[in-house]
């Protein structure tokens, strides 16, 4: 199994990349080190012209789509506003759009001292996450922003223009790097994905759905099984993107799982959030089906970008704040019957093989190492 | 409950004995025959902590290539595996001995633990050493010699087997004078080189598995122990002793070392004597009876200089158990060292660095004649050392004084005031209302949180477990009746009754090592082990500052002994003291362990200062920690 090593599929992709001619716009000048490395480099604060170049090329020569938003002189500027912006757009993740419009922030600041700056991106950040609360990657990304782009060499800069100009920079970078976190979690989780295989996934996941795309585009004959995902039914989503590709598709009610279990090879899940003991939070039902699997001796491969990494430590089930969401059963519910609303649950480390970020290819201990890293 | 703790319980508890209590039988035959006396005279003879595989492997395989090995002729065979200076060490001197037998045999164990360099040699030495083949207080010499041998062969990593039933005495001294003269020179060697490598690493983690040592066999810790016992021999023995005294706390002593103790009772100010029947299991632990140090250390109090009277009153306290609880101990000791500090002069013709560290020494060792140190206070005293060091040689005497006592200021401030506060604020979180916690004996973090949770005005209900015969608890179930919270007190029997309702359970450590292994009161592990087997999370507090690198898997290797007649008898109550004047029987070992260590599997999470965290992430912190000690 040690070719599944993450540094080694990168280096590998970018042995690839490399032999494929010195055509592409921005050849990796070190082909030798991953980009797990170079990810963790950036969380010790050691960020130098050549990691972003690195950087870049890892991800690999995508240009960036991206509109540049002019803001409107006369209108003072909002954070909320300019979140919104960016998350119309609907491959955007929620905690990008508001990492670009963090970003903006800094850009468009009329603050003159770096304390100036630092509150007001504080104030940004703290706007966007009051804006939707129950959102761990929304608050986890504002974080981790905060922490990459505040703690860094660029503050003891005697003259604030460059030291503004530098964070600026870094600002895109995180964007950028964690915009293409999913093209580079897809890359990683290829070797993992074996010809015949048979994988479970649960709800609708933008990564998985990019893991699996990216699967079958490399021509690896696996089935997928689609649970429904009750209550809005996102796996049927998911089973209709997938067919589009011509995977073939099971759909599974929920409570199938044990049912169908000991054909499967592995689950595959996204996160809403990667908490510090390793375990995630995502969609209600992900807990029963790691049980499950964990019972059958299946492994659990969780998909999520590393700005989904949050300071969080649940203990167990109740020990977050739930997220209510309404749940339609079709026939009138008597008001004396209570309905569990929640929408998602927490699945604790044991229950989890493998996390699949774009630091590379983690077990779930090693979550809480790059967070202590990352704030301490 | 746990499939990895099946294996202790196979182990019968005469097994248990005989690693150290020769079978009569052996003592009293012959010379054995070749082939049998390789083994242990019955499988009894095997110490549960002495590592069965290679001798096992030894019984069904090792039969005959073994006596091959000890035959003169083939000292190749003999050498393999291990390094060449042990190896070359062996040709000479023991060839012309027939009559003893040496056996080194890597086995598979070994070779992993060998082949980590830079920690003291890294060997480790398994010895089954029965009564039956030396008589040790009469064959003094060679044992010695042997000993020597042994620790030459430590530095090799390889497994040194020395039982022989035939030995003469005399001859042997005459053989091996030269050895001996040798197996110094290899000592201080390894020793110098494992200081250099070593740096100022405190203290090696001990593989807990062999630690447990027979007579001769050395603990597997630093290869400086050889070298103390090396210097002790020859006297004066100037640069190893200097390279011992930089390795801060020095290596924890084994008390089942006799020249070693005896060395220090000639040192020991606090005169104590040795209680009569000592346990077995725990011979290499201090074991004294109590009560008897503390008239005749208050009658010295005038004949002692070299104790600082702030550190001789602190001494006091630890013996009198006036100060317990880590961070109370830690926090008088470093205390009075400030005191000392401040009061300290130097000598003419000395420098502070070198004399203030030899005095912070002489003070810790009377505090470990005093009772035994924690964890967090060895991390203390480690700091202080290297707080010392780095005094630039460039300040005056009182401008780095007053440096080094802000140095302890901030330590106590920032590391254990501080960091308890930010515990308590990141505990908090983790209580909602309704909630039932459970904790056990008396933390002073642990009472913090409910406190402060109290003040918050979360509704809780706290249930303290406590045990016999410290029964901690009942201080804090005072404190915390008095603040006016709901309480429940129930002793560690009603445990797994009582978890049903328990919904957290909260326990303080006196330190967490890098396994996550957490180190703390004994009875702790039962609980967190009932707690894990209801899944009920158990949340342990502790500061980083007693977090240590060590990794121990049992309680075995390292651990406190209490007073024994506290668990015998029970003050005032006459009709359960059926033990009264029984602590000296022959036939009864009483023991009365202080703390215990309970696995990581059953913590859920751990609250530090710097947040919470899995205990898989202990040695980050670990890591992350000693670089700040370092920026201090």
């Amino acid at each position: 199994m040690w070719w599944r090593s993450a540094s080694f599929i990168m280096d590998r992709q970018q042995n690839e990349a490399a032999l494929k001619g010195e055509s592409s716009p921005n050849p990796n000048p070190n082909p030798k080190i991953s980009a797990y490395y170079e990810t963790r480099a950036a969380h010790h604060g050691v960020v130098t012209s050549d990691w972003l170049a690195q950087a870049q090329a890892a991800i690999g020569p995508e240009p960036d789509p991206e509109p540049q938003p002019r803001p409107d002189p006369e209108k003072p500027f909002s954070v909320i506003d300019e979140f919104n912006n960016w998350r119309k757009q609907p491959h955007l993740a929620e905690a990008v759009a508001a990492i670009r419009a963090l970003a903006a922030v800094i850009r468009w600041s009329e603050a003159t001292t770096m304390m100036q700056l630092e509150m007001e991106l504080k104030k940004a950040s703290d706007s966007l996450k009051s804006w939707d609360a129950t959102s761990i990657s929304l608050t986890a990304g504002c974080d981790l922003f905060l922490r990459y782009v505040t703690r860094t060499s660029a503050l003891e800069y005697e003259d604030f223009n460059s030291a503004k100009s530098r964070l600026i920079e870094r600002a895109d970078k995180f964007g950028e790097i964690s915009y293409k976190a999913r093209n580079v979690i897809a890359m990683l989780s290829q070797d993992f994905i074996f010809d015949g295989c048979t994988i479970l996934v649960h709800g609708f996941s933008r990564v998985v759905l990019q893991v699996l795309k990216l699967a079958a585009h490399n021509n690896k004959l696996f089935r997928v099984f689609c649970t429904e995902g009750r209550p809005d039914r996102t796996g049927l989503r998911l089973a209709n993107e997938l067919a589009k590709l011509d995977v073939p598709v099971k759909l599974l009610i929920d409570s199938a799982v044990a049912y169908t279990m000991d054909e499967v090879d592995m689950v595959f899940v996204g996160a809403d959030g990667v908490v510090e003991s390793g375990g995630i939070i995502n969609m209600m039902g992900t807990y029963q089906i790691a049980l499950v699997a964990h019972s059958m001796n299946k492994p659990v491969y969780v998909a999520a970008e590393s700005y989904k990494f949050a300071r969080l430590y649940p203990l167990d089930q109740k020990d977050l704040a739930p997220a209510i969401r309404p749940i339609d059963f079709g026939v009138p519910i008597p008001s004396k019957v209570e309905v569990e609303r929640s929408a998602r649950d927490y699945t604790p480390p044991q229950y989890l093989t493998l996390l699949f970020t774009d630091l590379g290819v983690l077990t779930p201990s090693v979550v809480s190492d790059e967070l202590i890293q990352l704030y301490l | 409950m746990d499939a990895r703790r099946a294996p202790r319980a196979v182990i019968d508890p005469k097994v248990r004995k005989v690693g150290f209590f020769a079978p009569p039988e052996a003592s009293q035959s012959g010379p054995p025959d070749p082939i049998s006396f390789q083994l242990p005279p019955s499988s009894n003879s095997l110490s549960p902590v002495m590592i069965p595989p290679p001798c096992h492997a030894a019984e069904n395989l090792g039969l005959h290539a073994r006596p091959d090995a000890t035959s003169p002729s083939a000292e190749e065979s003999v050498a393999a595996g291990s390094y060449s200076s042990s190896s070359e060490f062996f040709h000479a001197p023991m060839s012309p001995a027939p009559s003893s037998r040496i056996v080194l045999g890597n086995g598979d164990f070994f070779h992993g633990a060998a082949s980590s360099p830079g920690r003291g040699g890294g060997g480790k030495v398994a010895s089954s050493f029965p009564r039956g083949g030396f008589d040790l207080t009469v064959v003094n010499d060679a044992s010695l010699a042997i000993r020597e041998i042994e620790k030459a062969g430590k530095g090799g990593g390889a497994m040194v087997e020395v039982k022989d039933q035939a030995l003469n005495a005399k001859q042997k001294k005459e053989k091996t004078s030269k050895a001996e003269r040798r197996a110094l020179q290899e000592a201080q060697r390894a020793a110098k080189a494992a200081a250099k490598a070593e740096g100022n690493k405190a203290s090696v983690t001990l593989a807990s598995v062999n630690v447990k040592p027979a007579k001769a066999a050395k603990p597997p810790q630093k290869v400086d122990n050889a070298s103390v016992a090396a210097s002790e021999k020859r006297g004066g023995d100037r640069p190893p002793e200097k390279d011992r005294k930089k390795d801060v706390p020095q290596p924890r002593m084994q008390y089942d070392d006799k020249s070693r103790v005896e060395k220090a009772k000639r040192r020991a100010v606090v005169k104590q004597t040795e209680a009569r029947n000592r346990v077995e299991l725990f011979r290499h632990l201090p074991q004294y009876e109590h009560g008897s140090q503390l008239p005749d250390l208050e009658a010295k109090f005038f004949q002692l200089d070299s104790v600082h009277p702030a550190v001789y009153k602190v001494g006091l306290q630890y013996l009198s158990g006036d100060i317990s609880g880590g961070n109370a101990r830690c926090i008088a000791m470093l205390q009075a060292f400030q005191e000392a500090i401040k009061d300290y002069r130097i000598p003419s013709e000395k420098t502070l660095v070198r004399d203030l560290t030899a005095k912070i020494s002489s003070y810790v060792s009377f505090l470990i004649e005093c009772r035994p140190l924690s964890i967090s206070m060895g991390n203390a005293i480690r700091f202080l050392k290297s707080r010392i060091a780095k005094v630039p040689l460039t300040l005056s005497e009182s401008e780095s004084k007053i440096s080094l006592q802000s140095d302890i200021e901030r330590f106590i401030s920032e590391k254990i005031i501080l960091a308890n506060k930010v515990i308590v604020k990141h505990a908090v979180t983790k209580i909602r209302d309704g909630d039932v916690l459970l904790t056990y004996g008396s933390s002073s973090a642990v009472e913090m949180i409910l406190l402060q949770a109290h003040e918050l005005g979360k509704q809780f209900q706290v249930v303290v477990v406590d045990s016999r015969p410290k029964l901690r608890g009942k201080l804090l179930l005072r404190r915390l009746v008095e603040k006016g919270l709901s309480c429940t007190y129930a002793h560690i029997n009603a445990v797994s009754y009582i978890m049903n309702e328990v919904t957290r359970v909260f326990i303080g450590a006196s330190s967490v090592l890098s396994n996550g292994t957490v180190y703390s009161g004994v009875g702790t592990a039962c609980v967190a082990m009932v707690a894990h087997a209801f899944r009920v999370p158990v949340l342990v507090c502790c500061e980083a500052y007693k977090f240590h690198e060590r990794v121990q898997h049992d309680s075995i290797c390292s651990n406190e002994l209490g007073d024994p007649d506290v668990i015998a008898t029970v003050r005032s109550r006459e009709d359960v003291n059926h033990l009264e004047a029984w602590a000296n029987t022959e036939n009864l070992q009483l023991l009365n362990l202080i703390y215990d260590a309970t696995p990581s599997d059953y913590v859920s999470m751990i609250i530090t200062d710097y947040g919470m965290v899995p205990p898989t992430s202990v040695p980050v912190i670990v890591r992350e920690y000693s670089r700040e000690q370092v920026w201090i």
